[in-house]
């Protein structure tokens, strides 16, 4: 256990060199200055280059990424160059939203993805499964500014019931986490259903109900953990899409989190904070993919961690 | 009579039927339309009684047990006739109460003890369940009942059992949790699915000698359902012959094998291999095709934090001999024995060490040409028909592709080359244009023989390849396969862990226990005068299809077979083979690796 958690971590190590050498590189050939960003578009050229020689952005490329990343090892971001913080503490501030709008979204999502599933399978072929699916489908393809926007109107617009927008209480998470939540189901109750429909045709269901047990027993104690397995490796994946999709979901509820952050930063070319929050995102995706792998064996004994 | 009968209280005499059946019609749906998978059926179980429903797949014998639990799959239902359990209707009852007689006063257990466990609770979890689902007990009280239940299938160390999960336990333990689950409630009717075929042979002998003792003590009745007439002989007291849905024949265990009416149960009687029918061949005395020196097959198991190898699956350990021209060199031995390996280190499936050379070629120094040149001399047939024919190809182009790999002959020419090897293999040659679905198990077994003949080979080896057929379909493929020897030369190399089929088709025998070869000789040797423990267990194990067979006395324990992963280094003794007379080769006696257990 502790020589295949090392192996893991060292494998993760090398993961976010990868990440972070491919942006801070793909940041380097974009064809926006983020110099002139900050000197502003009346500022001589005098200006502009003492900036440059100061933020070290006339080095080459090479010797910027190694000083980005001897800082890295030492747990330094940067410094934002407009916001003229430490790209940690900015990010630090809004991590917590953003974590909390994660956990909000994933259980909207697995609470509407396995119901879906589980129902689905259990009532395979009928109008109800055929619904299920359906409303799965366009779930997986409606974009995400149209289902909040959607969202917005009318429980907040219309019925009031929610607030539109901002942060602090739990009324504020509802809407942007259901959003996510919404978006992210489709998966689960499709993944969910097929799981279901393969375990619930198992021997051991069928000892399971020749031992005179409920209905209720034999599937959410016998078929739920022997379905759920592909659903837990799923959600380990699913938290790369999730960073991706809080970008423009934070944005449109205005939740202080590192999405909006992020997205603040890609319009200015403040590329300390552009860095730091994918790096933050890559350890958020590697995590979720190694928790996922510690959690599989409590769930199934099966599996060995080698 | 049987032993079982001999030992029990005259046993459905005078008491009332416990379970009765009446013009039982059970029907799938599809396409809209009803069709019987099983018609007017009726008979009745006594108490303490073991009734054996016996009948080749297809006929109907699971799908009569499913109906009797209302475990039927959702498009099958009952459509006529009735099943009662004493005074209670079971057909007119609704799910609830139906629920409350299953487990509690019909149990059963089925057929594969590996898929029937749920895999990811533990064997206490299932068994506490199965209890406290019908008796208002505290999960401490289930616990003590479990512990009891475990301790009566004869399970060793039943308290670590409990926190086992079924993974962890080989196919004959699982199969007695399963045992012990049923039993747990003394339920009065077990219905058992074909409880031993998945199981070795002498795991197999436990199970039915656990089933007879449990039933001797608690007076459960026994519906045995099985396609295995020499388990039917040993078990049951009465027999219901099945065919396509329906009864074809009901008599006395003894009356049954001694005076068979109806034709079908005849052919069925006639076509179970029975130890001792082997007709007696002129030793083959040609070159050999295949020879085996010395053949070690292990597999690294790797752990740690750079993945080193930390232990070994000595999967075949030191294994020589050779198979001759036109002979049936037999390999058998139980599950995990190696002997599969074997073949496939034969055909470079899996790297080995040791030497193999075929035709006089060693192997191992072929080039990818030579190896490919050397499958042509060496073919093989598998035990599932199904899974080894790629649904999407018709079976003509099935047959013709060896040729087409090797580039031999035209088109047209490798068209009638398949027609021909149908025609040889007993299939017409306008059924070359037909998928693997449109035929029966026997018929697509027939197209994968002829697959292995385009090549004309010197060798096919036959991995378990008449196993998964029923029994009268099973005898026509054996004398097909003989057949083919005769007018081919073909040497054979049969795997096979079914002792009865062995002794009917090979002209030399090895036995094989984990990894070695123990014994090794002609099938007379073998048969006749098995010198090693073994090897005697393993044919004293074999049901015999004669209800006045006594069977000798042995001891009743629960047994298992030694784990072949060793630490890496070290690894299990060296059998060592002498001969006893003839070429009769036999392990030097206690042999460390079988008298040493796992630790």
């Amino acid at each position: 256990m502790a020589a295949y958690l090392l192996r893991r971590l060292m494998v993760s190590a090398l993961i976010l060199l990868g990440v972070s050498f491919i942006t801070f590189f793909l940041l380097y050939v974009l064809p926006a200055d983020p110099v002139r960003q900050i000197a502003g578009r009346s500022a001589t050229a005098e200006t502009v280059e003492n900036i440059r020689r100061e933020l070290g952005l006339d080095r080459p490329f090479i010797v910027q990424y190694g000083h980005y990343l001897a800082g890295l090892v030492q747990g330094d971001l940067g410094r934002s160059y407009l916001q003229k913080t430490q790209v940690a503490e900015l990010i630090a501030s809004r991590l917590p939203a953003t974590l909390l709008l994660m956990l909000g979204a994933i259980s909207a999502e697995l609470l509407i993805g396995l119901t879906f599933g589980i129902v689905a399978a259990l009532k395979r072929g009928t109008i109800l499964d055929q619904t299920l699916m359906m409303t799965s489908f366009v779930t997986v393809s409606a974009p995400q500014f149209v289902v909040s926007l959607l969202l917005l109107y009318v429980f907040a617009v219309k019925l009031g019931w929610f607030p539109i927008g901002g942060y602090g209480t739990p009324a504020h998470l509802v809407l942007p986490a259901l959003t996510l939540g919404i978006l992210g189901s489709g998966w689960y109750s499709r993944m969910m259903r097929s799981s279901m429909i393969d375990v619930l045709r198992a021997d051991f269901i069928r000892t399971a109900r020749a031992k005179g047990l409920t209905r209720a027993r034999v599937v959410l104690g016998h078929a739920l953990p022997n379905a759920i397995l592909p659903v837990i490796a799923m959600i380990g994946i699913d938290i790369g899409i999730f960073m991706g999709g809080i970008v423009v979901v934070e944005s449109v509820f205005g939740w202080p989190g590192i999405g909006q952050l992020a997205w603040q930063a890609i319009q200015r070319v403040d590329i300390p904070i552009i860095m730091g929050v994918t790096l933050v995102s890559a350890v958020a995706i590697v995590l979720g993919n190694l928790l996922a792998d510690l959690v599989a064996p409590f769930i199934d004994p099966r599996i060995k961690l080698k | 009579m049987t032993l079982a009968s001999a030992l029990k209280p005259a046993a459905g005499a005078v008491t009332a039927p416990v379970l009765t059946v009446e013009g039982l019609t059970v029907s799938v749906r599809s396409e809209g339309r009803l069709r019987p998978l099983v018609q007017d059926l009726s008979f009745t179980l006594n108490r303490g009684e073991t009734l054996a429903i016996a009948g080749e797949s297809g006929s109907g014998k699971s799908i009569t047990s499913l109906a009797i639990l209302g475990l039927l799959p959702p498009n099958v239902s009952v459509t006529a006739g009735r099943v009662a359990l004493g005074d209670t209707e079971l057909t007119a009852l609704p799910e609830s109460r139906l629920r409350a007689i299953r487990g509690d006063r019909i149990a059963m257990i089925f057929q594969e003890p590996m898929t029937s466990l749920n895999p990811v609770m533990t064997v206490g979890t299932q068994l506490v369940e199965a209890i406290r689902a019908h008796t208002p007990v505290s999960r401490s009280e289930a616990r003590t009942r479990a512990l009891d239940a475990l301790r009566a299938v004869r399970l060793s160390q039943p308290d670590r059992r409990l926190t086992q999960y079924p993974h962890e336990l080989s196919g004959g333990m699982r199969q007695r949790v399963m045992i012990a689950m049923a039993l747990a409630l003394r339920p009065e009717v077990l219905i058992a699915d074909e409880p031993t075929t998945a199981l070795d042979v002498t795991v197999q002998r436990e199970v039915l000698d656990l089933l007879r003792d449990l039933q001797r003590e608690m007076g459960t009745a026994i519906i045995l359902i099985t396609h295995d007439m020499g388990v039917v002989a040993e078990m049951a007291d009465r027999v219901i012959v099945m065919r396509h849905g329906a009864r074809v024949e009901e008599a006395t265990t003894p009356d049954l094998f001694a005076r068979p009416q109806a034709d079908y149960t005849r052919d069925l009687l006639a076509a179970v291999p029975r130890m001792g029918q082997g007709a007696h061949r002129p030793p083959v005395t040609a070159a050999p095709v295949a020879r085996l020196s010395d053949v070690v097959v292990r597999f690294p198991i790797r752990g740690g934090l750079l993945g080193q190898v930390t232990h070994n699956v000595h999967a075949v350990e030191h294994v020589s001999f050779d198979i001759r021209r036109g002979e049936t060199f037999a390999l058998v031995g139980e599950s995990g024995c190696g002997k599969s390996t074997i073949a496939k280190a034969l055909v470079g499936l899996v790297p080995h060490a040791g030497g193999i050379e075929i035709a006089g070629q060693p192997t191992d120094s072929l080039d990818a040409a030579g190896r490919k040149a050397l499958c042509r001399r060496v073919q093989m047939v598998f035990q599932d028909p199904m899974a080894a024919l790629d649904p999407r190809c018709r079976v003509g182009d099935l047959i013709s592709e060896p040729l087409l790999i090797h580039g031999l002959g035209s088109a047209p020419e490798r068209r009638a080359r398949a027609q021909d090897l149908m025609a040889r293999v007993g299939l017409s040659a306008d059924q070359a244009d037909r998928y693997p679905h449109e035929f029966s198990g026997g018929q697509r077994q027939r197209i994968c023989i002829a697959r292995a003949l385009a090549l004309q080979p010197d060798l096919i080896i036959a991995d378990e390849s008449v196993s998964a057929l029923d029994v009268s379909v099973q005898a026509r493929v054996l004398d097909l396969l003989r057949a083919l020897q005769q007018e081919f030369g073909v040497a054979f190399l049969f795997i096979s862990h079914d002792m009865a089929v062995v002794e009917n088709i090979s002209d030399r025998v090895g036995v094989m226990y984990l990894g070695q070869i123990v014994e090794m000789g002609t099938r007379a040797q073998v048969f006749g005068n098995p010198r090693h423990p073994y090897t005697q267990r393993l044919i004293a194990a074999v049901p015999v299809p004669d209800p006045l067979h006594v069977p000798p006395p042995r001891p009743r324990l629960a047994s298992e077979v030694p784990s072949p992963v060793h630490p890496a280094g070290s690894g299990p003794a060296r059998v060592r083979l002498v001969d006893c007379g003839d070429g009769h080769l036999v392990a030097e006696a206690q042999a460390p690796s079988l008298s040493s257990s796992r630790p």
